[in-house]
């Protein structure tokens, strides 16, 4: 009759029949599972890298320009009589961050990514090639100047801290959710400027870094002329004596980690 | 949120990175899903993108469409979720709906909350064509 319908099946045809049923028959596998790019498996070797020589890691992440580095030159003038410290420095272009680390006579190794805004876990890998980190307590990896992207590459740190600058919005926190929730510690940077700029409320971005679900603490630094950093070290050394086990909140994660 | 890729410099032809490494991470796991039933191809895959998880639908599907050329999922669609972002207070216990911004409990106004969805990146589903035994030969 027809050669469509199926109903014309014969021994020299069935195979090309059963091959048609088979093309519409479908099966759907159920699955539940998180997907883990490729760099959350380069960043759980990084962080075994640290905990197997006792370093904390820190990643820095803001804005450009919020003042990561002349912070990170401030901690390191305050610090390094008591504690090794190393930096690894993101940028685009040029070594001018690492360059001013090492004046500080501290090891810094300068990734320059070209084109892409944020540091993953493999850049971090291959930095640590050039980074011996015995005998080091403390390494800061100050990430490339973004307030998106960063946030979604762990890159083995323990703790993330996140730079809003006295110069930027104080709704900051509410526009880029994902980075401010990923933050152990938010830092009001350049903080001595808040005399002079009356646009921004410290208890606003409070507020909206409240909003965000934590309990992450948001302290003042001064990194310049009067350096005022008693709150930051107070952290440092708070979590240079804390166990490391804690990593921070990452993206696939936040369903089952509890506020730190 | 959205990424447009003109206001955006990281995004190259409306495909992010971070998009394309998801994406690679779930050809990856569909492939293995595939041959553990000896799927010759995939027809539909769905995920789930939470509001919270850094990942961009729209740059997501796009990436997947780069990412899929000459894998077992290159005619595949994907399908894409949303859901709602849904939070629990460690204060009163209570479970209510949140936004990406204003994670507060919606019952006590508390701030101590854990996300119970709407972070994640979760593969939900593969339909595959799975091979059928030929049929006994008829007489």
């Amino acid at each position: 009759m027809c050669d469509t319908c199926g109903c014309t099946i014969t021994a020299g045809n069935a195979h090309l029949a059963g091959a048609d049923r088979a093309a519409r028959t479908g099966t759907t596998v159920e699955v539940l599972k998180d997907l883990l790019a490729a760099n959350d498996r380069v960043a759980e070797h990084n962080r075994a890298h640290f905990d197997e020589h006792g370093v904390l890691a820190i990643n820095l992440m803001s804005s450009p320009g919020a003042g990561k580095t002349t912070l990170l030159e401030a901690t390191i003038q305050a610090l390094s009589g008591r504690y090794r410290i190393a930096v690894i420095e993101g940028d685009l272009e040029t070594d001018n961050d690492a360059a001013r680390i090492r004046a500080q006579g501290v090891p810094a190794v300068q990734i320059t990514t070209g084109t892409a805004c944020h540091l993953d876990a493999h850049l971090v890998h291959r930095a640590l090639h050039d980074l011996p980190l015995a005998g080091l307590d403390l390494l800061f990896i100050e990430n490339v100047g973004n307030l998106v992207c960063p946030a979604s590459f762990d890159l083995g740190q323990h703790r993330n801290v996140v730079l809003l600058c006295a110069t930027e919005g104080d709704d900051k926190p509410a526009k880029y959710p994902v980075m401010f929730r990923a933050a152990d510690l938010v830092i009001l940077s350049k903080a001595d400027l808040l005399g002079v700029l009356e646009d921004f409320d410290p208890a606003r971005a409070e507020a909206a870094l409240r909003a965000l679900g934590r309990d992450t603490p948001i302290i003042r630094t001064a990194a310049r002329r009067a350096p005022a950093l008693a709150a930051w070290l107070a952290w440092l050394e708070q979590q240079l004596s804390a166990p490391r086990a804690l990593a921070p909140l990452r993206p696939l994660e936040r369903g089952v980690n509890t506020s730190v | 949120m959205a990424f447009a890729s003109d206001q955006v410099p990281c995004v190259r032809r409306g495909v992010r990175v971070h998009e394309l490494s998801i994406c690679q991470a779930l050809i990856d796991e569909v492939a293995k899903i595939a041959a553990s039933v000896d799927a010759r191809t995939v027809g539909r895959i769905t995920l789930e993108v939470g509001p919270l998880s850094g990942v961009e639908p729209e740059l997501l599907a796009r990436a997947f469409e780069v990412a899929r050329t000459g894998t077992c999922a290159a005619e595949a669609e994907l399908s894409i979720a949303v859901p709602d972002i849904v939070v629990r207070c460690s204060d009163c216990d209570a479970t209510s709906p949140a936004q990406v911004n204003r994670l507060l409990c919606a019952s006590c106004g508390g701030y101590r909350t854990r996300v119970l969805e709407g972070d994640g990146l979760k593969l939900r589903a593969v339909e595959l064509d799975v091979p059928e035994a030929p049929p006994a030969a008829l007489h």
